[in-house]
């Protein structure tokens, strides 16, 4: 692998930079997988480059219908946060940030994760009892976190309305969250996963799953049969599409989850920021634009692209906390199908079907769990049986009532 | 903006009405399994295509009733009152199919 370094980046500006190397390769698919994972997002890639580095697992394919990064590892808002309620996804999502802290370095690819604080706000005294709540069993679970005054808020984010529509009573951060670019990530685990041999091919859609006997055989795609040893679906906004191929349901609801960037300006709020209750979050660019996000669109939908009311009621949201933004204009806005569990936990592990796997339910947090998802569903795969920081995950938890409620919890609304 | 036609009020914007999931899910009875009672409490059909629906007309009549609306393209091909059938619809061709 052309190793990323000031120094090649000296050699191949002599060039006029037209000689560097493409990250990944874009093979022909082989007939023959051990491995073949569907969905090239975050969680496909990182599964697949953990799958050759911790346990030696080298003849993967990784199936994509669109390009690389295209879904929702391209449209997010790239936040990165562990601050869950519950020990189970406290744990996971902890390990995920954790991975994140040397992912740079380990992947020697800049991901320019930029740890500046994720900010929750509380809109009235009994909201920041709860906040207080949140906070403690943050803590209790080895995470930081610290809860501030309406002052504090306001001296870390000047330009906040701390007199708001709904006033502002205080909040809580989490100073390890923050952001890292999305694109970099599945870029630089495209780069590591090829280097590693694993095939990463795109423009190839998955049209059926053929079993036999109760376990996976093989995969019909655009580009032909595939057989396979084992399968992992992660497809985010589609996985009810491939589970319903290979016989299954899940509990997931597809719906439209969408953002925004205005256009870029001098730094003006150096953290994350989001508030529940006006349904609402706000991050500065590395470029300058504001990041802007809210709820997801109300009904089901496959079609990537968000409404006009849910538009109208997160910028309306963010401007009464930053009236200052309102001279600002909006660049793009967009959005992503996201597949929604009941408990708003992800469904990770082992489905009906032999040697098929699954990673979905992400709902509108998947970005944040790609390292630490990857990682278990490697495991996962490999020993056929879910890695402990995933055990609570899986299907059977719909039927056990074991359910992992973040939703009520924590406040993730969806 | 979705434009949605009430079977009682006519035709309303979006905002009017609020969601409320997929409809024709039929409770089961008191002694199924719990893989069933699990079906029915938390699958739902979630297709790339045609999709039956309940709508609750909030800030007009108040009351509820079905939608068969496209989940691809958002097209409406029908409202109908709670307690009708589904309408046979035809796969729509611009979503690229009914029912994937």
């Amino acid at each position: 692998m052309n190793n990323y370094s000031g120094f090649s980046l000296f050699r191949n500006a002599l060039s006029g930079h037209r000689k560097w190397p493409q990250a990944w390769r874009s093979p022909e698919p082989k007939k023959h997988y051990d491995v073949v994972i569907i969905g090239a997002g975050g969680q496909g890639l990182a599964t697949a480059y953990f799958l050759a580095k911790n346990h030696g697992i080298k003849n993967v394919a990784v199936l994509e219908k669109g390009y690389l990064g295209g879904g929702n590892t391209g449209r997010n808002t790239q936040v990165i946060r562990s601050n869950y309620f519950w020990p189970q996804s406290s744990a996971f999502f902890d390990r995920s940030l954790q991975l994140f802290e040397s992912l740079s370095q380990k992947l020697n690819f800049n991901v320019m994760l930029s740890q500046r604080g994720i900010l929750t706000l509380a809109h009235s005294h009994h909201e920041l009892e709860g906040i207080r709540r949140w906070a403690n069993a943050i803590m209790i679970n080895d995470i930081d976190s610290q809860v501030l005054t309406p002052t504090e808020v306001k001296e870390l984010m000047p330009l906040v309305n701390l007199d708001c529509r709904f006033p502002i009573h205080g909040g809580f951060i989490q100073r390890r969250g923050g952001t890292a670019r999305h694109d970099a990530v599945a870029w630089s685990l495209a780069r590591a996963a090829s280097e590693y041999g694993v095939d990463i091919i795109q423009q190839c859609e998955v049209t059926d799953i053929n079993t036999q006997a109760g376990r996976v055989t093989s995969l019909e795609t655009t580009r032909g049969r595939i057989e396979a040893g084992k399968v992992s679906i992660a497809v985010a906004g589609h996985t009810g599409v491939l589970a319903k191929m290979a016989g299954f349901r899940v509990p997931v609801t597809s719906m439209s989850l969408q953002a925004m960037v205005s256009e870029p300006v001098k730094p003006c709020l150096n953290t994350v920021v989001l508030s529940p209750v006006i349904h609402a979050y706000v991050s500065q660019s590395d470029r300058g634009e504001l990041v802007i996000g809210g709820g997801a669109d109300v009904y089901n939908s496959y079609a990537q692209r968000g409404g006009i009311p849910m538009l109208e009621e997160t910028i309306s949201s963010v401007l009464e906390l930053f009236p200052a933004f309102s001279r600002l204009r909006l660049m793009r806005q967009w959005a992503g199908t996201v597949d929604v569990t009941p408990d708003t936990t992800p469904i990770m592990g082992k489905t009906p079907v032999d040697h098929l796997y699954i990673s979905g339910g992400w709902g509108t947090g998947g970005y944040k769990a790609i390292p630490a998802g990857g990682e278990t569903m490697a495991y996962t795969i490999v020993n056929d049986h879910p890695h402990p920081l995933i055990e609570g995950f899986g299907l059977e938890r719909f039927e056990s009532g074991a359910l992992i409620d973040e939703g009520a919890a924590s406040g993730v609304a969806h | 903006m979705l434009q949605i036609t009430c079977p009682y009020c006519g035709c309303r914007d979006e905002s009017d009405f609020s969601f409320g999931g997929e409809s024709h899910v039929t409770r089961p009875s008191l002694d199924s399994s719990n893989a069933e009672w699990s079906d029915y409490l938390f699958n739902r059909e979630n297709p790339m295509g045609i999709h039956y629906e309940r709508w609750v007309h909030s800030y007009g009549c108040g009351r509820w009733f079905n939608v068969a609306r496209d989940t691809v393209t958002h097209e409406i091909h029908a409202t109908y009152k709670m307690g009708e059938a589904k309408p046979e619809l035809a796969p729509n061709t611009k979503s690229g199919g009914n029912d994937r």
